[in-house]
């Protein structure tokens, strides 16, 4: 999809086209939080002056969605799910509790050297395997306290 | 194979058809996943693939293509059930120009997941059947919004498009029929509203995924105020079959006013879980004992939910309902996009239900009051009798903010949030009861409601619950009879795991 350098003429006789330019953020975003590692101030302003948006409606859309992150996050976000599925089969609460008091933060929270991030996350759709969790894009199922102590353990391993 | 005869004593290793799991089933949707690999086209081609956007293209007009889809009476795989035909019929007979097709991805609810096998297994046949779509409504655009949680779908999808474009089935002059389509990817970033179609178009626009009156109804003004057609990526991935084997073929399948096969994720209390894809009509019964082989464990059945957290509970009362769109909801549960979980004699209703609705209404987007305030109202009220602290008005109350929000929310989400919680009401009322006045929770689930106690009789005294009990909750000395302090002890439920004695009962 070509994006049209705005200037005022072309957003004035062609309200798609502009439209095009603002349907852009959700990505820009992504690839802003890939950058930064999260969507500092500094983040949303570049990606509202590239897409001609003010920082309110960057901000506004960006808040609205739970996988834009406005604090720093870290290196590896360590996401359980809290499916149903999970639950069900005695996921859930318990693994979240284990991982939280393993790594010593509460959902939502960093640990201190900023290798951990812990969150807890809607159905990650790997409900015939339940329970699972997800490590940034990794997804991992039918998990049970001994494979979340080997996957953190190699985590940190793998961050030395 | 003529050579091997069985002894008497053999059994012989069964076929993929002739195993319990599979032998009801009929695939259509679900043809190819598992068979053929969705990052080779050719595979695709070869089982048929292309055909019927070849057949659309060359042999039919696309006022032919949507005659046989209304024939074919394809209802909305997404959950609302409304006939694909007519809504191409409508997005055709819109003056305005440039149109879109558009593919809902963005599978949400807390356990379904055969849209994700869909575009991860077989990606081609979506992007068929929607370029069959767009040529029937006289599109050249579309778009596909993936949840992001579904990396694996994306770069597939990615891949096929690719692909397709290679072999000329998007693109410029679409085998050299003057039609023109192509598609593009866009990720959603975690909101389950936006699975509401026009909050999904807002989200495609860049904006946050807040839902607007309808109508207008996308066929006449949807993304950038054009005319859209949105459906889901079951519906797009059968409706290849549908063009080349014809309406009557996909009628004779299921009932009369749900045609077709409907795909569910079987999953909870269940011997086999996974994707199934059987003819509309089939009985829960079925579903639940034949494919999925019963509870396991010995237990025994106690509800199913269908629709997912938007849907409703059906008891054992009701197994024998078949499963289509209208009877489903005649029953009092919905058909949603195909989540089937299935609970055993062990779960509480009320903490059932209450699940469902931390979910529905932590998901509001906000727009709209009846949903925002009446999600969190009914919580507190479910909240309140799980925790032993209901009141006798408290089930009239629940009734009063549902009807509320079932005739005044703006969208499905609010429309539809109070849906579990009166289903499980309407069907397990007395479990409901015993919360409020007995203060009791009949599946012993409830922490509020329940106390752990050491049977005397059966307990040696052994330690294993005083020394695994996190709380400290667990005193007693070796070879004597160890005591519970409910006041510490925090109903996690340990002790019963690690007695070796049976020494342990909830109350």
């Amino acid at each position: 999809m070509a994006i049209v350098s705005s200037n005022s003429t072309t957003s004035a006789a062609d309200p798609l086209e502009d439209g095009r330019k603002r349907a852009m953020l959700l990505a820009a975003l992504y690839i802003a939080q890939e950058q930064f590692g999260w969507l500092s101030e500094e983040a949303i302003r570049r990606v509202a002056e590239r897409l001609d948006l003010s920082v309110g409606q960057v901000k506004s859309t960006a808040s609205f969605y739970t996988m834009f992150k406005l604090q720093p996050q870290g290196k590896y976000r360590i996401q359980v799910c809290e499916g149903l599925s999970c639950y069900l089969v005695g996921g859930a609460d318990p693994i979240i509790e284990y991982v939280s008091a393993k790594l010593g933060i509460q959902p939502g929270e960093t640990t201190a050297d900023g290798l951990f991030t812990l969150e807890v996350v809607q159905c990650l759709a790997a409900c015939g395997t339940a329970p699972a969790l997800k490590v940034n894009d990794e997804l991992y199922e039918n998990m049970t306290f001994t494979a979340i102590d080997q996957l953190i353990e190699r985590l940190q391993e793998q961050a030395e | 194979m003529e050579n091997v005869e069985l002894q008497q004593d053999q059994v012989a290793i069964p076929t993929y058809t002739e195993l319990p799991y599979y032998r009801k089933q009929v695939r259509i949707a679900l043809r190819n996943c598992g068979i053929i690999n969705p990052q080779r086209i050719e595979d695709y081609i070869a089982r048929g693939g292309y055909l019927a956007l070849a057949k659309a293209l060359t042999e039919m007009t696309p006022d032919e293509v949507i005659g046989v889809m209304k024939e074919s009476k394809l209802r909305g795989r997404g959950g609302a059930g409304f006939v694909t035909g007519i809504k191409w019929e409508f997005a055709r007979r819109s003056p305005a120009r440039p149109k879109y097709v558009i593919c809902n991805a963005d599978e949400g609810d807390p356990g379904a997941f055969m849209d994700r096998s869909i575009l991860e297994g077989d990606p081609h046949s979506v992007i068929e059947g929607m370029a069959i779509a767009a040529y029937a409504i006289g599109s050249e655009e579309g778009y596909i919004y993936c949840r992001a949680e579904y990396p694996l779908a994306i770069a597939h999808l990615k891949t096929a498009i690719q692909q397709a474009r290679d072999y000329g089935f998007l693109g410029k002059n679409i085998l050299g029929s003057n039609f023109n389509f192509d598609l593009h990817i866009k990720e959603g970033a975690g909101a389950f509203v936006c699975g509401e179609e026009t909050a999904l178009m807002a989200s495609i626009e860049g904006r946050r995924g807040e839902p607007r009156p309808r109508p207008p109804f996308p066929a006449v003004s949807g993304l950038w105020s054009k005319p859209s057609n949105v459906n889901n990526v079951k519906s797009y991935a059968m409706t290849p079959q549908i063009i080349l084997n014809g309406a009557e073929w996909f009628a004779s399948i299921g009932t009369e006013n749900s045609p077709g096969t409907a795909i569910f994720a079987l999953t909870g209390k269940i011997n086999r879980t996974g994707l199934i894809e059987v003819p509309m009509g089939i009985t829960l019964r079925e579903i639940i004992y034949d494919i999925g082989g019963g509870i396991p464990g010995g237990k025994k059945f106690k509800a199913v939910q269908t629709g997912g957290p938007l849907g409703g509970c059906l008891p054992a009362e009701a197994l024998d309902t078949p499963v289509d769109f209208d009877s489903l909801v005649q029953a009092g549960a919905t058909m949603g996009s195909g989540g089937m979980i299935v609970v055993d004699e062990d779960t509480c209703m009320v903490e059932f239900a209450k699940y469902f609705l931390t979910f529905a209404s932590a998901e509001s987007c906000g727009k709209c009051v009846p949903c925002r305030i009446g999600g969190r109202r009914l919580l507190e009220v479910l909240t309140r009798i799980s925790n032993g602290e209901g009141k006798p008005e408290d089930l009239d109350e629940i009734e009063y903010i549902s009807r509320n929000m079932k005739e005044a929310s703006l969208c499905a989400l609010g429309q539809l949030t109070p849906g579990p919680v009166m289903a499980s009401l309407r069907f397990f009322r007395s479990e409901y009861e015993a919360h409020i006045y007995d203060k009791k929770c009949p599946a012993k689930v409830c922490k509020g409601l329940i106390t752990y106690r050491v049977i005397e009789e059966n307990c040696t005294g052994c330690m294993v619950c005083k020394r695994n009990c996190p709380a400290g909750a667990i005193s007693g000395e070796k070879r004597e009879v160890h005591y519970i302090d409910p006041s510490i002890c925090e109903r996690c439920g340990i002790c019963i795991t690690v007695c070796k004695f049976d020494a342990i009962l909830i109350e």
